[in-house]
């Protein structure tokens, strides 16, 4: 298992610009003994092939019942704390901190998207009871699971300063019971939306006018047509189900130690959670945008459940012909375009 | 100031396991936590070596860097404690570890590991020295009293050496000295070196 490592620190060698003289030098430093002053291996090569094989984590035996006791130096965890600490953590930060500054920008240029005609003050029933139910159940746990998540990675250097070590660790504590058990509500709700919604989020042909037009979102009376969930939506749709899978494997597997792997897949494990969790933490920050502050109307498909009829017309004028049972309207500014 | 250190000298360790025994009575560390454990490689065959491990009390410690409660401190004497009362036994100093010094009371399913426990190269914790709640939790806190290390100091061939870095390299390269040949301080490349400090 030391060749991901190997990938992983050589990646990290490139990614971070090192000298590339940095992480040879390094190696050797900690490969040979590190004997005190006037130390020589005067007796053997054999001595030699030992020391060097326990430090690139050879095992032995012991008298103890833990199979894993007889290890004597695991190095896959330095390169699991440099990664950790490192490239996943910073970048990390700037991908929450460029969402953030994005959305801003994205506010400050085009406002609130507003519909492009008056509301007709008919609405039209866009989600169930059941799909609603399962929207917020997901939503809800996974809010919670990222502040506790984020709060692992970053709450040390962020809230602890503020808050003092003492309420930071119960907090913590709390924290990670919550993240623990509530993984399992974010599964269940994954399943379900996955259940529900996956016939309605097949890429089609649409989906490259959407995403050609940018889904109408940086214009006016820009609308490309969509069903009951545009190229949008439907990206957000796939990140969730295959994020969720991917958070909900590699959670189970540091939720159940030694269960799913070895050391190193654990390691493996959490650098893979924390990646995922990042990217979605972004994608979800812009999905929690768009489908409040961010666009008029949005908020009822998850909030009532009943659409405007005119905010669905712009949005989703295929769903809504559907829906109506009507043949489709090319209305004069008949443009259809994005929702949360 | 001296900087505190284990030295096991693969030469002389003779798997006996008193530096196991000692430190498990001297702290009464619960069942299932073993703060130190021997280790032999190539058992029974040529070239078979013992070698008695714990908590290095590295340099730069991989632990104390990803604890996500920062509850690691280092003594000025370089020794790496923790605070259990702020510990919430996530795993990852088990994780980042060399040596798997880190151990936990239960299997951790659900994350129920309870609070880390190590080896405090016999210097207590947080709490004040000899109090109750500190040998509840840390065990004895022998460096309080002037006295170093019980493994070290019960260990029948003197292979377990503890104490200033610059004394256990002195005696270490004596002996390399005076028999010839030496299998090199074992682990000290990982422990010490290359980190900040000294």
């Amino acid at each position: 298992m030391t060749s991901w490592c190997k990938a992983a620190l050589a990646a990290l060698t490139l990614m971070l610009g090192l000298a590339a003289a940095g992480m040879p030098a390094r190696a050797a430093d900690t490969t040979s003994a590190g004997a005190p002053a006037g130390t020589h291996q005067l007796n053997t090569g054999a001595d030699a092939d030992v020391w060097r094989a326990i430090r690139q984590g050879v095992q032995g035996t012991s008298s103890l019942p833990n199979p894993r006791a007889g290890v004597l130096i695991q190095s896959e965890g330095e390169s699991w704390r440099a990664l950790r600490n490192g490239p996943i953590a910073t970048y990390g930060a700037w991908a929450l901190a460029g969402i953030l500054v994005v959305l801003v920008l994205f506010f400050l240029f085009r406002g609130r998207i507003r519909l492009d005609a008056p509301a007709t003050g008919r609405t039209v029933q866009r989600f169930n009871a059941l799909e609603r139910g399962t929207h917020w159940l997901t939503a809800g746990s996974f809010i919670v699971l990222a502040l506790t998540g984020l709060n692992v990675l970053y709450g040390r250097w962020v809230l602890l300063p503020v808050i003092g070590p003492e309420a930071f660790a119960a907090l913590t504590g709390w924290g990670k019971l919550a993240h623990n058990y509530l993984g399992f509500a974010f599964m269940a709700g994954v399943l379900v939306t996955f259940l529900l919604w996956v016939r309605h989020n097949i890429p089609e042909r649409a989906d490259l006018t959407w995403f050609a037009q940018a889904g109408g979102l940086f214009s006016k009376n820009v609308h490309p047509e969509a069903k009951k969930f545009n190229a949008g939506q439907k990206v957000i749709f796939w990140a969730t189900v295959l994020g969720g899978a991917g958070l909900g494997f590699t959670g189970l597997a540091l939720l159940f130690p030694f269960s799913f792997g070895g050391l190193q897949d654990m390691q493996l494990y959490q650098m893979i959670h924390a990646v995922i969790a990042l990217a979605m933490a972004v994608i979800i920050i812009g999905h929690i945008y768009i489908g409040s502050v961010g666009m008029e109307g949005a908020f009822d498909a998850m909030g009532s459940g009943q659409v405007e009829e005119e905010w669905a017309r712009e949005h989703h004028a295929l769903w809504l012909a559907e829906v109506k049972g009507e043949r489709i309207d090319p209305r004069p500014h008949g443009h259809h375009a994005p929702a949360e | 100031m001296a900087r505190m250190k284990f030295l096991c000298d693969a030469d002389r360790c003779i798997e006996c396991n008193a530096c196991v025994t000692a430190c498990k009575n001297e702290h009464e560390v619960p069942w299932g936590i073993n703060r130190r454990r021997v280790v032999t490689i190539n058992d029974g065959k040529p070239g078979e070596r013992s070698i008695s491990v714990a908590c290095m009390h590295c340099s730069d410690a991989p632990c104390k860097a990803v604890c996500p409660v920062d509850c690691f401190y280092q003594t000025a004497e370089g020794i790496v404690l923790h605070n259990k009362d702020l510990c919430i036994g996530c795993g990852y100093c088990f994780y980042a570890c060399p040596f798997g010094a880190p151990q936990y009371p239960q299997a951790g399913n659900f994350g129920t590991r309870g609070k880390m426990d190590k080896c405090t190269f016999c210097a207590g914790g947080p709490d004040p020295d000899h109090s109750e709640a500190e040998y509840k939790k840390y065990g004895r806190n022998r460096i309080a009293e002037g006295k170093l290390p019980l493994c070290a100091e019960m260990c029948s061939t003197k292979a377990l050496l503890a104490g200033d870095g610059d004394r256990v390299s002195d005696i270490y390269r004596e002996r390399v000295v005076a028999r010839g040949f030496g299998s090199g301080a074992w682990g000290w490349g990982t422990a010490y070196q290359m980190k900040s400090g000294s």
